[in-house]
This record gives C-alpha cells, structure tokens and sequence, in this order.
C-alpha cells in the first residue's frame, strides 16, 4: 500500500471484523468505531485501536458521518471503510471524507449520489443502453393511471431513494394501487427524504441475478462473475450462489456485459455490485439497481475467483491499477452461501437478541464463517440479526448444498432462536436441489 | 406542574407495569427519581465477564475516590476546555459547578457543543487533555458532589 497506512473501520459486527483481518493481511493499521454497545465485540478486540463512537443506537453511533469522520481524523486514519449497510452508501460521508484529506474506500461521493437515485440510474442505464423494466415516475393521480396502464397490472410502486430492497410495494390492480400510493409516498418521504415514487413492471417468475465488478482509478473496468441471489423474503435475501444455476452461457455474458458497460458510463470506481432482475420464463434481464458497497455475499465470489475483494477494495482506493485483466479472471467450483440469522421464524421472523451460551461452527474442509460471535457474545438489539455467513466451496452444486446442510446440522448454538431450520429445509428442498428458484418461492414455500 | 396524589398513583402504575427498573426524570420544577423493589444491580449483571480491552491511560490510571462523580463525554469528538485558545478554561480543579454550568467544548467536525457539568459540586480534577480526541463516554472530570 502506497498511502493507506491506517484504516478507519466505519461498521460492526462480521464486516467489520472481515475489514479488520483483511487489513491485517496488508500489513495496514485498522482502528475500528464501535459503538457502546459493541466495545466488548471481537472486531473491536482485534482491531490496532477502537474508539466509542457512541451508544447503542445506530442512529447516536454507526449513522453519525460527522462522528466517523472526527474519529477518523482523531487516531490519524487516513481511509474510511464503510462496510456495507450504515453509511456505506451515504454520499456525504463520502464528501465530507475527502474535504478532510481521508481516502473513502468506495466510489466518489458523485457516482454514490446518482446510483442512489433509482431513477436517475435507470436513465443511466438506458444511455448506455442496457435494458430496464418499463416504468416511469409518477406524481399526479392521472399520470399515475395512464402509466398503470400502459405497464399492466400487477405492478411495483418503488422509492426513487429506495433500494436494497427497501422501498417497495406490490399492487396487484388499479383500486390496490390507488390506496397504496399515498402511503408509499409518505413512507418513502419519511424513510429516504425523497418522496419521489415509481412505478415499474412487475416480472412474476423472477431470478435475482448481480453481477459484481470492479473498477480501478485508471479506467479499468472488469467483472467478476454474477450471483444468484434468488432466495429472498421480503426482499431480503436468504441463500446467495455462484455461478447462478441454469443460466445460458449467452445470458450470463449479456449480464457481465451489461454489468461493465453501466460501470464504465457512469464512471463508478471500487467495487460494486449491478443487479439485474432476470425473467424466468423468457431470459430476458432487466437493470434493477447499482449497490456501491462491499455486499454481504461477497465471499461466494471470492472463493469461486480465489480473490480477496476487501482487499482489492483497499487496494484500488489507494489508486493502484487493478492489477489482472478480464481474461486473468477464472472461475472455479460453486459456491453457496447462507445467512444465519439470530430471528424466530415461527413468530413472524422477530429478531431474537440475547445472549449465546453456546456457538460453534464444526470445522469443514470446504466451509468459510464469516462470523464476529462465539459463546458468551452478546446480540445486541440495536442492529440486524446476522449471526454468521457459512460460505460452501466445492466442485459441483450438489456437493456445495450437502457441505452447508452438514454444518448446519452440526451447529451449536443456543441462547438465542435462529433461522438454522429453515436455511436446512430450503437446502435441502426438490425445488432448490433443482436449482433455479424464483424470487418469491421462499415465501409460498414456507407458508 | 403541580402533582396529585392521584397523579403520582397513576405514574407508580405505570413505571410498576413496565419492565423498567429505575427512572429518573428531571425538567423544570420537577424532579422524579423511583427505584422498582431492592437495588440488586448483582440480577441484571451480564452473565458474562467482558474482557477489559486496553483503557485509555487516563481512565485506568485515575480511579474516583468514593463519592466523586464522573462527568462523561456525552459524544465522541475533540475536547477544548475553553471557549478558544488562549482563553481561560471555563472550570479548573476547585471550581464550583452548578449542572447546567458549562465545563468544555467537544468539537464534531467544526460544530462546537457545550458540555454542561450535569451535576453540582467543586472539579476534583481534569482527566482529558486539552484538544485530543475524547470517545464517547470517556471521563472528562471528577466532581466532589455539593
């Protein structure tokens, strides 16, 4: 690393420990911001330095940019990372970074700004002409009738500040959406600050399909492959693979192509993931949204690549070329991954916090956690419930799926409930072993 | 705002059905502070003991004598115990502070905020250093409460 000496790692919980081990590999200082609530946490234990950056409460703590910032600059950090989730997609942490002489590790605070603009991003998309869903903003009731109806029922009513599935409505007929609208616009207004709303087609038999890619300071634009992503509820997603099962050679590179091209017009830098929503009975696929973060499933693509993407992450940002070409990018095996999360499913998916008297992953060959708990770590209320990625590596699918239910199966934990049943019955389930599963499978599966 | 007995019955009868265990409730003329059944703070201790990970020197080298009070910092930031430099500081040790007296600045990126003691008593002493970086909850002073 050139410039980079000192990382200020913006987030908690198992990214941040990730951040912390990768800087560690560099041989790069990480001092991590935790909250009150996460002083006692392992990133925190193994980072050169934490700080408390305040209470529990994200919104007193991991949301504060002027916080992360004061703090950044207050142990002599010369980067910020931002994780994923928080502010990682906050472009004025971004901007207020750089007026402070600090390195954001991410894209600028620009490029941030437009992806996080859905419209403006489908715009975007189209000059560079890559496929969106037709769709179209609407404000007044009259507009909103005449783009009803031109796109067809059922359809998506989405926030224009929206994303990472936040921010969404289904209205099955014209009465449904005229009912809905108002409260999705106070919603969004409420949520994002932009009340701007949205309506798009709504493609039933859908396939969540992103495509990862990565672009250095010099104009060097490639992709990493795609993740299939399709096993979601609420628009959260469950299970993430790659390669995506079933694909056509022909559609995979139509994605990875599509994926660079809106890279390369919008002029992103760093990582980023493209998303696209792939229609199941005819392979087409359309542009969803750009995430200009690290995501949470990023280890399937680094072990089917063999590539540390954190690392890369600090690397690009410290303006080094990315260092391979396209062609050098080769994929190997499959790879799963899935998300153990500290929730009740059978009571409506409530987080469960609390504390674990027992957790403990048996150690497989094939098998990556990602995981910032042990026995005895506390839940905190305050935040997600994301307990532990276990990330599967093998030579087929079939062999990927039997390493994740054998983990599962011989997982301790206790203290807390967890989705572990669930993630079991899906791997194992006829329509996943399958292999394409639709968007909203998950959810008929479990009622 | 004068208080009823009845209005007292009503605020025991809700703090009763209520999880919580102590409430202190301070605003102008009224001050509140219930304690729910005997203080066992041993109950809700977390069954756990959490690894001391390396204090801040100031904190660890300096432990309250009985009965001196704390005043933390209530954000993370830069600590200026005056108003600019080359003023006074707004208190030093044997000062008498009153809670809303003002005893340093913490700055967040260019906003300053006033810290106010919080608390009556004389400075017992200043455990931060002028302009370092203070974490959220740090001690800042120790106070002989009045």
């Amino acid at each position: 690393m050139k410039r980079i000496k000192r990382v200020f790692v913006a987030n908690r919980g198992e990214i941040a420990l990730r951040i912390v081990s990768a800087c560690e590999e560099l041989g790069i200082e990480s001092v991590v911001g935790a909250s009150e609530a996460d002083m006692q946490g392992l990133a925190a234990r193994r980072a050169d330095r934490t700080v408390c950056i305040g209470p529990g409460p994200a919104a007193q703590s991991y949301l504060r940019d002027d916080v992360v910032v004061q703090a950044a600059l207050g142990t002599g950090c010369d980067a910020i990372h931002p994780g994923y989730g928080f502010l990682s997609e906050s472009p004025k942490l971004a901007a207020r970074a750089q007026e402070s002489g600090i390195t954001f590790v991410g894209p600028p605070a620009e490029v941030i700004e437009l992806s996080g603009d859905k419209l403006r991003a489908r715009e975007e998309a189209m000059r560079a002409g890559v496929p969106v869903l037709p769709g179209q903003e609407v404000s007044s009731d009259a507009e909103t009738r005449n783009v009803a109806d031109t796109i067809g029922y059922p359809l998506l009513v989405k926030a224009a500040g929206g994303g990472g599935g936040r921010g969404i409505k289904l209205a099955r007929d014209a009465d449904e959406l005229a009912s809905l609208l108002t409260l999705a616009r106070s919603e969004a207004g409420a949520a994002f600050g932009d009340d701007r709303v949205y309506l798009e087609r709504f493609v039933a038999n859908a396939r969540h399909i992103e495509v990862q890619i990565a672009a250095d300071e010099h104009g060097a634009v490639v992709h990493l492959g795609e993740r299939d992503c399709s096993v979601q509820r609420r628009y959260q997603k469950v299970i993430e693979e790659s390669p995506a099962p079933g694909v056509e050679p022909a559609t995979r590179n139509a994605l990875t192509a599509a994926a660079v091209a809106f890279a390369r017009a919008i002029g992103y830098r760093n990582l980023g993931t493209v998303e696209f929503v792939v229609d199941a009975d005819t392979g087409e696929h359309f542009f969803l949204e750009i995430n200009c973060r690290i995501q949470v499933e990023h280890p399937v693509t680094e072990a089917v690549t063999g590539r540390d993407l954190v690392a890369l992450q600090l690397h690009i940002a410290d303006g080094e070329p990315l260092g391979f070409t396209q062609e050098e990018v080769v994929f190997d095996g499959h790879a799963i991954e899935c998300r153990l999360n500290a929730e009740d499913v059978a009571h409506g998916f409530m987080p469960s916090p609390g504390t674990l008297s027992l957790f403990s992953v048996r150690e497989l060959l094939q098998l990556r956690v990602d995981t910032h708990l042990c026995a005895g770590a506390v839940i905190p209320p305050y935040y997600d419930s994301l307990m532990a990625k276990l990330i599967a590596h093998a030579e087929g699918r079939e062999a990927t799926i039997d390493v994740l239910l054998e983990a599962l199966e011989e997982l301790d934990v206790e203290g807390v409930e967890t989705n572990r049943t669930l993630l079991i019955s899906v791997l194992g389930h006829d329509d996943f072993r399958r292999g394409a599963v639709t968007t909203d499978w998950l959810e008929r599966a479990i009622v | 705002m004068p208080l009823s007995d009845e209005d007292v019955r009503e605020i025991l009868r809700i703090i009763d059905e209520s999880g919580v265990s102590e409430l202190r409730i301070d605003t102008e003329g009224f001050s509140l502070h219930v304690v729910k059944g005997e203080r066992r703070l041993d109950a809700t201790a977390p069954t756990h003991t959490p690894r001391p990970r390396d204090p801040e020197p100031t904190i660890s080298e300096q432990q309250p004598a009985d009965g001196v009070v704390t005043i933390p910092a209530p954000m993370l930031g830069t600590f200026y115990r005056a108003e600019a430099p080359g003023k006074p500081p707004f208190v030093e040790v044997g000062s008498t502070v009153e809670p809303d007296t003002i005893v340093c600045i913490i700055e967040v990126m260019k906003m300053m905020n006033s810290v106010p003691a919080g608390v009556s008593g004389t400075v017992a002493a200043v455990v931060a250093d002028n302009a370092q970086l203070v974490e959220y909850g740090q001690p800042l002073f120790r106070v002989e409460p009045a």
